[in-house]
């Protein structure tokens, strides 16, 4: 039981920076933007947040930078394709590239120092015998990342604001003409988007693994991105994916020092084949991808004025 | 804003080469201020990082010993973005041909034979292009993301690349070292240029480049290319299969990184270790953009960016910047383009508050 509770607490950590990047995609994609920067913003975020956590002490301070140094990355984005138009498949893969390149150069005085991981477990209720440590030896991140995608679900389906966004993502054209500012929401979007991968990508080296190595995301942000495909665009659906592979790669983890014969090499290609085989099954099926992605994802608008 | 953007009506055929060199001169501007801000003196920092690599003929040989790899891999990845098909795991089908090609050098260890080179380089782009073919065909049979299955790969070849070295390619006499034993002579491909590095893999960077050139401008498959890229009803209508030019531009690109792999591990490298590339394969990205797509434009292109490595390394040796930089300018460098890239269908005029419409 102990090792089932200690097995499930490392699960919960490996998927919460998954949600948190994977749900701000989701409300990019939503909004007909492709943003294929995921893995830069989340590294940026990564440093960003541990250099100000060990520079302020305070955790909070960490993971609020990290937001915004994800969201500032994402700003360019913005700037690229909203303004100038820029192709945003390609604009991605700079933000990427950018990303990786500025945050190994920060990084660079940061290497070999260690963190206090944030804290886990709720005072009192992590006592409760059985369930306590399984639902209450969390950080609060974990817990975050829970409401994030509750209150993402309720954003986009049961607000008004939510259901503009999602008219932006289906028609932009058609939103244009009835007055909503296309450019205006999808920067919101993004920003979004941006910053939830930045706290993401803290969370890898303020909780998971208190430190900075170069890269350390180690594709986590397209992973992410495959998350948003696989879930079909539904926030409930990329909580399930995100622990679907926390848990392969936890289990990954402890086939290895299980002392399973297998090369850990060989077991450590497990979350990206996986990845692809979900991503092979869902997108077979074309009726079920046109029925749920958003009708304008990638494409650029600009209102002929 | 103050600003708009009018469409040009016509693209500017000006601006398409004029951007490109709009881009380096921002990314050289705004390397002078980061150079700046980070406590450099930014004139020394820029002689150090662009032109004080290159002041001497041994510079310039290990300029053409990294271009040839990123052309290589550029010019396959363009032909695919041309179509609208992003192969963005080049990286993974380098390091594929660079297993592969090796595997067959260590097969023939201490062996001679005329042969054992050209084997290599076919074992090479056997190797890259199986890699590729993978995403082609999960791509054309079950609809999948191309940019996503072929990045995963990636990230699957370097385990499997760790695997071999740790595992069944290891030195047997290597003190348990993660390395696979030194080539022979005999799978050490020819230099080009006494006293340098510089290899006959650069004959073939060139090779591509011109092949490259008639294909798009003198083939119907690099008419097929552009057409559907272009305008994809059209080309449909005029009876082009998308889903052949996928497996072709896939191949094709697959095929030419795993050659550029091979020749990394037969020339600089010259035995199999845990990590082959500095990123050759994403770094060819940005050159296919920055080269316009069109093999002459990616070959000076790939000479630039490929300046940026030799001026990381000369960076952190002189100036002790860390290496770094280098993805720094490269990041910059595609961000201003893309920027600028703009002013190729529009153009910018002062927005003087008209009525919304």
């Amino acid at each position: 039981m102990d090792l089932f509770v200690a097995i499930m607490v490392n699960v919960a950590a490996a998927s919460t920076p998954l949600v948190f990047a994977a749900m701000g995609e989701l409300v990019v994609e939503k909004s007909g933007v492709l943003n294929l920067g995921v893995e830069g913003m989340m590294l940026m975020g990564a440093i960003a947040g541990f250099a100000a956590g060990y520079a302020s002490g305070s955790m909070l301070i960490g993971i609020i930078v990290a937001g915004i140094a994800g969201g500032l990355l994402a700003l360019l984005f913005g700037f690229l394709t909203q303004h100038l138009l820029a192709n945003q498949v390609a604009t991605g893969l700079a933000l990427t590239i950018f990303g990786i390149g500025i945050s190994a150069m920060v990084g660079h005085s940061f290497v070999g120092i260690s963190l206090d991981p944030i804290a886990k477990g709720i005072p009192f209720l992590e006592d409760i015998p059985v369930i306590g440590k399984l639902f209450f030896g969390h950080d609060i991140l974990v817990y975050a990342s829970f409401v994030m995608t509750a209150l993402v679900f309720y954003f986009l389906y049961k607000t008004r604001a939510g259901l503009i966004l999602r008219a932006v993502g289906t028609n932009h054209d058609a939103a244009h003409s009835i007055g909503y500012s296309v450019i205006k929401i999808r920067y919101m979007a993004i920003v979004f988007g941006g910053a939830m991968a930045g706290i993401g990508g803290a969370y890898l080296s303020m909780a998971v693994n208190p430190m900075w190595v170069e890269e350390m995301t180690a594709g986590r942000g397209w992973i992410a991105l495959a998350l948003v495909v696989f879930a079909t665009w539904r926030p409930g659906r990329v909580l399930v994916g995100a622990y679907l592979f926390g848990g392969i790669s936890i289990l990954q983890l402890n086939l290895q020092a299980m002392g399973v014969t297998i090369a850990p090499q060989l077991l450590a290609m497990l979350p990206y084949l996986v990845t692809i085989a979900v991503l092979v099954i869902i997108s077979r099926d074309s009726g079920l991808m046109k029925k749920h992605a958003p009708a304008c994802l990638g494409k650029i608008f600009h209102a002929s004025s | 804003m103050f600003l708009k953007l009018e469409s040009r009506g016509e693209a500017n055929r000006n601006m398409v080469y004029l951007t490109p060199v709009l881009a380096v001169i921002l990314t050289l501007i705004t390397g002078f201020f980061l150079f700046l801000a980070m406590g450099h003196d930014p004139f020394e920092a820029l002689y150090t990082f662009f032109i004080y690599p290159i002041s001497n003929s041994y510079g310039i040989s290990e300029l053409l010993v990294k271009a040839t790899p990123i052309i290589l891999c550029a010019i396959g990845l363009s032909m695919g973005f041309r179509a609208n098909v992003w192969n963005i795991g080049a990286e993974g089908q380098l390091t594929l041909g660079a297993i592969f090609g090796g595997t067959v050098a260590l097969m023939f260890y201490e062996q001679e034979g005329w042969y054992i080179i050209p084997l290599m380089m076919v074992a090479g782009v056997v190797g890259g292009a199986l890699w590729a073919a993978i995403p082609a065909f999960l791509k054309t049979r079950f609809n999948a993301n191309e940019i996503l299955v072929s990045l995963m790969l990636t990230y699957v070849a370097f385990q499997l690349l760790s695997y071999l070295v740790h595992g069944p390619l290891r030195d047997p006499d290597g003190y348990n070292f993660p390395e696979s034993r030194l080539f022979s002579d005999s799978a050490i491909v020819p230099i080009l240029w006494e006293g340098t590095r510089f290899h006959v893999g650069g004959l073939f960077a060139l090779l591509a480049v011109v092949a490259g050139w008639l294909m798009i401008s003198r083939h119907l498959i690099g008419f097929q290319i552009r057409v559907i890229g272009m305008a994809p009803m059209a080309a449909s209508y005029a009876g082009f299969s998308e889903k052949k030019l996928i497996w072709f531009t896939l191949l094709l690109s697959g095929g030419l990184a795993g050659l550029a792999g091979m020749f990394e591990v037969s020339g600089p490298v010259g035995q199999l270790v845990p990590s082959i590339s500095p990123g050759y394969g994403f770094t060819a990205i940005i050159v296919a953009f920055l080269g316009r797509l069109h093999p002459v434009g990616i070959m000076m292109a790939g000479l630039l960016v490929a300046l940026t490595y030799l001026g990381g390394e000369s960076g952190q040796i002189t100036l002790g910047l860390p290496e770094a930089v280098t993805g720094v300018f490269q990041g910059m460098l595609l961000f201003y383009l893309l920027a600028s890239d703009v002013l190729i269908k529009y153009r910018v005029v002062p927005n003087f508050g008209t009525a919304k419409s």
